[in-house]
């Protein structure tokens, strides 16, 4: 049964594509808004539940806001992290990994070097103290998550590029006159590109689920931002009467990673990256 | 080997010696140290004295220096909010995060080594898809969220675990379990893949050939061969679990000394973060170093690098 894998990758895909099309579209067709409190409305459970209203679909939170409305603008926010993360990342870590490996010698070291740094940094901890001292907004979660999770892109980059750089492909760029600068942007990085997109999706992924623990501890995308970590740290007082609260955005976060890293799987086995963790 | 040791140890140090620098920026990232320590509301006068009690008008080069020294020597300084050395705190709550460490990661462990033993030898059946659906949830699980899960069932529901804080051993077995299952992935993974290739080898086709009994292939020497990387792997997860055990240790009230980090973070304590920071990174970088050699006395292929 070879096609279960590509079966794998198909869902993931479709999950991955409905939640983005949700997120585009999702917040304007609820007829609701997602900050909109409504104080005669608190927790009210969703309609399959006893209690539950055919106006709000997943129900409304402690101050009475719409549940669906801000799960899927919760989706916008994540999405929009996991995105704008990879993009700084990504350019930080393949910059990193292609000049190590292209170079080799005392820059590689240096690659290395700055490598093993980064990895010995605790993330979490790091993301938290920086936004806790700084103090919380969007752009400083995404900044700060760019910062942190290159080094996957790095690892892979580096190893790719030395597989590589001797091929024959290469020394005829040499040999006609290109720069290494042209190499590397014209033979280098096009023929890496496929390993580096799987590393895309998989940190898309981390990324997205790094924000939702920051913002569940509080210390990442700040109140009223329908963030899913943040939902499910405000629904963590209720959860023991409603379950409901944290179920359904730590579901939706849960889908959204498992399918990002779906879709990644099926790449890496597509393209036969090796990723390290 | 002695001086492959010594390299690794001279480049164990120099990373150790930058996480410092790091740790230091960092806590001076949000500006003026000395208004954030007299908060709001403060004069310019008492900001003044602050900044002179806590020996930040000295220039930012001199404070670094003074504490890297100090730091070296275990001194961190005082807690701003504990009214105690900082050291004594981390003391205090390391051995809680070192606990929840090793039982997590034995947890992780017992799970992850048959399954991906399991799912090596019955490699591209649906025993080994079933493996890696396991790995694939593992990975997408939020470890806050299933911590949350975990509290409503086990604490809740059927009333068996404490859902808070740090008293007895049972507090620690929903911690542990969550824990472990943040390692689990990356551990299953490399156990299956290191077994695939050993099965697929020279010597275990040697093995088969002189007649040896499926079982002992296996045990005796396919396993001793892929057990070398998930060992030396399993060191660095405990490194990578320390530092993840921040969430976990907040979302149950453990408190060790990610919990110490977590309250430290939401009251501008400085001084505990940035030698929290300091603390994990070493220990991380220390196990990193142990692995390594570990590797290298296990495989004697790999003392070159």
């Amino acid at each position: 049964m070879p096609r279960l894998k590509e079966i794998g990758f198909v869902i993931g895909l479709v999950i991955v594509g409905v939640v983005f099309v949700a997120a585009v579209i999702g917040p304007w067709l609820t007829g609701h808004d997602a900050f909109a409190q409504n104080l005669n409305a608190r927790l009210i459970p969703p309609f399959w539940m006893e209690g539950g209203s055919s106006q709000h679909w997943l129900g409304t939170d402690q101050i009475g806001r719409d549940y669906l409305t801000r799960l899927l603008y919760g989706a916008r926010i994540s999405l929009f992290i996991g995105i704008l993360t990879v993009i700084t990342s990504g350019i930080i870590g393949t910059t990193l990994g292609v000049l190590g490996g292209f170079y080799g010698g005392r820059i590689d070291d240096a690659v290395l070097f700055v490598i093993t740094c980064r990895l010995s940094i605790p993330v979490v901890l790091v993301a938290l103290a920086v936004v806790g001292l700084v103090g919380s907004s969007l752009t400083l979660v995404v900044t700060t998550l760019g910062l942190l999770l290159w080094d996957r892109f790095a690892v892979v980059a580096r190893a790719t590029t030395m597989q590589i750089r001797s091929l024959d492909y290469v020394n005829a760029a040499w040999c006609s006159g290109c720069s290494p600068l042209d190499i590397m942007r014209h033979e280098i990085l096009p023929n890496i590109s496929s390993h580096l997109m799987v590393v895309c999706t998989l940190e898309i992924a981390l990324a997205i689920l790094l924000e939702a623990s920051l913002s569940f501890l509080g210390l990442g995308v700040p109140p009223p931002l329908p963030s899913w970590g943040l939902m499910i740290a405000e629904g963590k007082d209720y959860m023991f009467f409603s379950a409901w609260v944290i179920m359904i955005p730590g579901i939706a976060l849960f889908t959204l990673v498992l399918g990002m890293n779906m879709v990644g799987d099926g790449l890496r086995r597509a393209f036969g990256t090796q990723v390290i963790k | 080997m002695t001086r492959f040791i010594f390299r690794r140890a001279l480049l164990a140090l120099s990373v150790v010696m930058t996480v410092m620098a790091m740790a230091f920026v960092l806590t001076r990232l949000s500006g003026d140290l000395a208004i954030s320590i007299a908060g709001p509301g403060s004069t310019q006068a008492d900001v003044e004295v602050i900044r002179k009690a806590y020996g930040l008008d000295r220039p930012v080069l001199v404070q670094f220096f003074d504490w890297t020294r100090l730091a070296l020597t275990g001194d961190f300084g005082n807690s701003f909010f504990f009214k105690d050395k900082v050291s004594n705190l981390i003391g205090q709550r390391m051995p809680v995060t070192f606990t929840l460490g090793f039982t997590g990661l034995a947890v992780a462990l017992v799970i992850s080594l048959p399954l991906g033993i399991l799912a090596a030898l019955n490699e591209n059946t649906w025993i080994d898809r079933s493996v890696s659906l396991l790995v694939m949830v593992g990975q997408a699980m939020p470890s806050f969220w299933l911590g949350l899960i975990l509290m409503i069932v086990f604490g809740l529901q059927l009333g068996w675990l404490p859902i808070s804080g740090t008293g007895s051993w049972q507090h620690f077995v929903m911690p542990a379990i969550v824990l472990a299952f943040t390692a689990v992935p990356a551990l299953t993974r490399l156990m299956r893949s290191g077994m695939i290739e050993a099965l697929g080898s020279d010597y275990i086709r040697t093995a088969r050939a002189k007649g040896l009994s499926r079982s002992s292939i296996i045990f005796k020497h396919a396993l001793r061969n892929a057990a070398i990387p998930v060992v030396s792997i399993a060191a660095v997860q405990l490194g990578f679990m320390l530092g993840g055990s921040i969430v976990i240790e907040t979302v149950f009230a453990l408190h060790g000394v990610g919990y110490l980090a977590w309250e430290s973070i939401s009251k501008n304590d400085f001084p505990v973060v940035q030698a929290v920071v300091l603390v994990l990174a070493s220990i991380y970088i220390g196990l990193t170093l142990v692995s390594d050699i570990l590797n290298a006395l296990l495989d004697p292929r790999l003392r070159g690098a």
